[in-house]
């Protein structure tokens, strides 16, 4: 607990991260800028657990364990994302989302 | 815990046995007898899947984080006979090398692997393990979509998939937190116990739906869908549409049925309008396409906006209905898949009009790719007639009348497009048609596995007796 912080803050917080992801994921072209979107999507999940685990379920730790799990399984998708996109790079020589387009419709 | 308690998530067990031993044997065999690896996995797996129907208790494991019941081990073993005929299915891909796939063993430890993935979140029994199930199901698939490095398509699939999935389970971790921060706690029955309506369990459900409706391709977030289904190599494509959707279908039905039933008005109006939207926009897009993957893609996408009806209304009876259709839909796609895969390694040929005149010389391929399409459509007296029927019937039942209405005469444009292919088999003309396939004895046995499961299932009327029985009760 914080003095003078309440828990409108960090829910405020991880509600503009969480449409700052969402957005960046939807506009940006380049294939890691929006791997990093989604980053920022889990990122806000784990402020929102953290908050509500630390201000309103202080006895348990449910928030901070689902957290870390989160932490965890996102660095795996990375791996296997950042893998992808590399073998899509040796193909097309580009990571712009514009130039994977072969599929349409 | 005793070893008792412990056999509970047998399906687990054995599959995660199964999966080791086939990524070890591939190190003791030599390089020459790699393809042993086939005929060894066919037979464990058929070994698990057997395994799987025998008799079972139900109960709790860790706390309650993972439970079992007999309804939940019937959906693991319809997933289990999906992923054993999809194996059969790839034994002639994987030997022909054009893959460039290194090790077989791979092929399949990664199918297991997400197969294991799909048990464990069907019988979750907290948001947690539900969430770890979803990844373990997930990223490994996306891995194989991408698995054709020679191909352009197949990485630009990988990384829709991938993203797509981030994305997805992103926006349903977000609906989660916002369930643990007004309930408090992550486990299934306490999050019921405290849920109402209020506006931001709501909210946190719509995202939670959203995550969801991703993995089944429910019409706005489909987007996905055709374009994997195009890239990825055939055998994956079908885990894809019907094991993958299955499996989702499934824990979807579950957490309606338990978590979120005290809002039963708010998600029959979601329901009722994505179902709208997914048969009719499935169905316009089915269509125009000439790629047949695509062209089942999109063929899937409309058949999951059926499965909607079932759970509308909430009824018990519903979801026997949603359970039996899935199992039909297994045959029927993995038949239809089976014929495309085994033309597509042969040829290499995916386009509709390629298949003009193939009845002249492939009688067989072309007879279960029709039983299959009609089974798609839904023409009796193959099974997929009664599958519809049954969940049309508990739509009535509920009195959605307009939405049954509008989901018949969407069956009928389906009817359209698949008999256009049937079509392009029987009728058209052609002067030089695909040459006769000699498909191997896996091939030819996932085909007759298809074809008597689309005309058998519909006529043993138990087998719908025995589904209502066990999803009796379930709330």
């Amino acid at each position: 607990m914080i003095e003078g912080i309440g828990l409108e803050y960090f829910l405020i917080l991880s509600t503009i991260v969480f449409f700052t992801g969402i957005y960046g994921f939807l506009t940006r072209k380049n294939l890691i800028t929006i791997l990093m979107s989604t980053e920022l999507i889990l990122n806000a999940v784990n402020i929102n657990f953290v908050a509500f685990n630390k201000y309103l379920y202080p006895e348990k730790l449910e928030g901070q364990f689902f957290a870390l799990f989160v932490i965890a399984i996102a660095a795996t998708e990375v791996a296997v994302a950042i893998a992808i996109i590399i073998s899509l790079y040796r193909r097309l020589k580009t990571i712009d989302v514009e130039k994977a387009n072969e599929m349409k419709y | 815990m005793t070893l008792e308690n412990l056999l509970l998530m047998r399906h687990e067990l054995v599959l995660s046995v199964t999966a080791l031993v086939v990524l070890l044997s591939e190190l003791i065999l030599s390089k020459d007898d790699t393809k042993k690896v086939i005929p060894l996995l066919v037979f464990l797996f058929l070994i698990n899947t057997v395994i799987g129907f025998l008799p079972a208790k139900s109960g709790e494991l860790f706390g309650g984080m993972y439970r079992t019941t007999g309804l939940i081990i019937l959906m693991k073993n319809i997933l289990n006979i999906g992923v054993f005929i999809v194996f059969i299915q790839s034994a002639g891909w994987l030997k022909s090398n054009v893959t460039g796939f290194e090790n077989m063993g791979g092929y399949f430890f990664i199918l297991i692997s997400s197969l294991i993935g799909m048990d464990f979140m069907i019988s979750s029994g907290d948001f947690l393990m539900f969430y770890i199930g979803l990844e373990l199901a997930t990223i490994p698939l996306a891995a194989l979509v991408a698995s054709e490095k020679l191909k352009e398509k197949s990485s630009e699939a990988g990384v829709k998939l991938i993203l797509n999935a981030a994305l997805s389970s992103g926006i349903l971790l977000f609906g989660i937190s916002l369930l643990y921060g007004t309930t408090g706690s992550v486990y299934f029955y306490k999050v019921a116990q405290g849920f109402y309506y209020n506006t931001l369990q709501v909210l946190a459900f719509m995202f939670i739906f959203t995550g969801i409706a991703f993995k089944i391709s429910i019409v706005p977030f489909h987007l996905w869908t055709a374009d994997v289904y195009e890239g990825a190599p055939v055998n994956v494509t079908s885990f894809l549409s019907v094991v993958s959707k299955a499996s989702a279908v499934f824990i979807l039905v579950i957490l309606l049925f338990t978590v979120f039933h005290s809002i039963i008005d708010v998600w029959n109006d979601i329901l009722y309008y994505t179902a709208v939207l997914t048969m009719t926009i499935g169905n316009l897009f089915a269509i125009r396409q000439q790629n047949l993957k695509r062209f089942l893609a999109f063929s899937s996408i409309a058949q999951a906006g059926f499965i909607p009806l079932g759970i509308i209304g909430g009824t018990t009876l519903g979801f026997s209905s949603v359970i039996y259709f899935l199992l039909i839909y297994l045959f029927s796609n993995l038949g239809a898949f089976g014929v495309v895969a085994a033309v597509s390694n042969a040829t290499g040929k995916e386009n509709m009009n390629d298949y003009d005149g193939f009845y002249q010389t492939n009688k067989a391929l072309s007879l279960v790719m029709m039983l299959s399409l009609f089974s798609l459509a839904g023409i009796p007296p193959v099974a997929g007639f009664f599958g519809k029927f049954f969940l049309f019937t508990s739509a009535a039942r509920e009195g959605y009348f307009l939405l049954v209405f509008i989901a018949v005469v969407n069956a009928t444009i389906s009817l359209y497009y698949y008999l256009l292919v049937v079509k392009a088999m029987f009728i058209n003309k052609n002067e030089n048609p695909i040459q006769k396939i000699s498909s191997d004895g896996y091939m030819k046995a996932s085909l007759i596995l298809c074809t008597l499961g689309i005309i058998l299932i519909g006529f043993a009327g138990y087998i719908f007796e025995f589904i209502n029985s066990l999803t009796f009760g379930v709330k």
